[in-house]
């Protein structure tokens, strides 16, 4: 190992870490935002609202339907506005986050559709709010699940940066593809592919961790 | 206490729309034990569901405790629906709270203090029996511990009435015994009006002093419980009590025949 690849992994790492952070932050702000007004809007939720939900329901659907690298090449002109570039690891975070924001909004839509509608009549019935609702009784039932459908969406962002390495987005996808492919370097190819594998593993088992911690204190005898 | 006046509510489905109840006229006084009986499909939840208003009637009016419930705004039907605690056949407990916190859900609710809030819950706990069991997660209790929270849930706001929609139906002979035990003794210490939703002439015999049959969405009997045993109108009522006319013949055969059992 020389020193030249330790300072280029320790880099890339660096610049996916960041990139991973920033817009898992912004997507899951996004994806929870959107994810609970579908549950609560939708016909029979705790707030119909049949057009609002119809509304965002096609919107996740349109911007999910796009292949990722289209998806980024459209939003670069909205990078460029944000902050000012279409390069690196800051105006990828812009495409990141909106691109897989719907993504997330649909796991998190399925996790909350998983509690009972017994449990939500129950909370109605003693006179909760929707507001509430949301917040006391939706989300803290659904937690594991969240947290279960948030690990998938993190490890969905990741990947994503991978590929956004590929246009210019910095971090370990670009390091692969511009070491590794353009110039044959083996070393730099086979590491970051071990580290990206390296990383994957542990956002699972963190998620994983979390979520068991939550179920085994509230299903557990004693 | 409980006033319905020509309540109607039809389900809108693909195939059109489905009257469930129909000009449903009831009365039931205050500290009654109120049973409806009928067979699966009558539409007995749905009536029941309309007195708090999960359910929107089509029309007609609700009147309770002097409230027209069918005609609250949003925020005064959050109000009323404080004051009429609610069981369910599924219990309906919150796996992500304690027993305790379950409990003490519908006192956050109306915005009560941290204190009182304790002193209620605890005292609640008391009455269903469950004070050892606080700290622990709906998950380990039996069917019937579980019944006792969400009664407990329902009741520690001190509603004027308790809505029961086949509370019991989940349990075993044994523990559903224990339970309308408890909503007999509630009855009498809180006098509490009860309305109650069975599809069993057990429940119905055991702790109910009125009751209305319900019969595909209309009310087609109400009277007091010995009525309905001693006298059944209704189809329903008879296909109901048949069986006990049934032994009631045979052992008036046996007698005369001066045989025993
Ligand atoms: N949400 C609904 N949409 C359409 N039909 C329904 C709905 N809920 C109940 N029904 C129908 O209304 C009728 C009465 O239902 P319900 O009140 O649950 O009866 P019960 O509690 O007496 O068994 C049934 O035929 C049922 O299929
Ligand atoms: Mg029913």
């Amino acid at each position: 190992m020389n020193d030249d690849l330790i300072d280029l992994l320790w880099k890339g790492l660096l610049e996916t870490l960041y990139m991973v952070f920033w817009s898992s932050l912004f997507a899951l702000v996004m994806g929870i935002i959107l994810g609970v007004t579908l549950v609560v809007t939708e016909k029979g939720g705790i707030y119909p609202a049949p057009a609002v939900n119809k509304a965002i329901g096609t919107i996740i659907n349109g911007v999910r339907s796009l292949p990722l690298i289209i998806l980024i090449v459209l939003l670069l002109p909205l990078s460029r506005l944000i902050v000012g570039t279409t390069l690196g690891p800051t105006a990828a975070i812009v495409s990141l986050s909106i691109g897989a924001a719907p993504f997330l909004s649909r796991i998190i839509e399925n996790s909350l559709k998983e509690v009972s509608a017994g449990k939500i009549e129950a909370a109605i019935s003693v006179g909760a709010t929707p507001f509430t609702i949301i917040f006391r009784v939706l989300i803290p039932e659904a937690l594991p699940a969240l947290v279960r459908g948030i690990t998938i969406g993190i490890i969905g962002i990741m990947e994503f940066s991978a590929v956004a390495g590929a246009i210019g987005a910095g971090g370990l996808g670009s390091l692969a593809i511009r070491f590794g492919y353009q110039r044959f370097r083996e070393d730099v190819l086979i590491s970051t592919v071990i580290l990206i594998i390296l990383l994957v593993q542990i956002f699972q088992w963190s998620g994983d961790s979390i979520a068991k911690s939550i179920v085994k204190k509230r299903y557990k005898f004693e | 206490m409980i006033h319905i006046q020509h309540l109607n509510k039809s389900y809108k489905t693909a195939a059109g729309s489905i009257p469930v109840l129909q000009d449903i006229n009831l009365h039931i006084s205050k500290g009654d034990i109120f049973g409806i009986i009928g067979f699966s499909g009558a539409g007995k939840s749905t009536l029941i569901r309309c007195l708090n208003r999960l359910e929107e009637p089509d029309s007609g009016t609700i009147r309770i405790a002097g409230k027209v419930i069918t005609e609250l705004e949003e925020k005064e039907l959050r109000q009323a629906r404080q004051k009429i605690g609610m069981i369910f056949q599924q219990f309906n407990l919150l796996d992500a709270k304690t027993v305790y916190q379950n409990v003490a859900f519908p006192l956050e609710v109306a915005g009560y203090r941290k204190a009182f809030i304790r002193e209620q819950v605890r005292a609640m706990l008391d009455l269903v029996q469950l004070s050892d069991k606080e700290d622990v997660y709906p998950f380990q209790l039996s069917g019937g511990q579980k019944q006792r929270v969400g009664i407990a849930r329902a009741l520690v706001n001190q509603p004027d009435l308790l809505l029961s929609d086949e509370a019991t139906s989940a349990l075993d002979p044994q523990t559903t015994y224990s339970i309308l035990e408890l909503l007999k003794e509630i009855n009498r210490q809180l006098k509490l009006t009860i309305v109650l939703i069975t599809h069993e002439l057990d429940v119905l015999q055991h702790v109910c002093n009125n009751m209305a049959v319900l019969e595909k969405g209309r009310i087609v009997e109400t009277g007091s419980v010995d009525k309905f045993f001693l006298y059944p109108q209704s189809d329903t009522a008879k296909r109901f009590v048949h069986i006990i006319d049934h032994y009631r013949e045979k052992r008036n055969v046996w007698e005369g025949a001066g045989a025993g059992i």
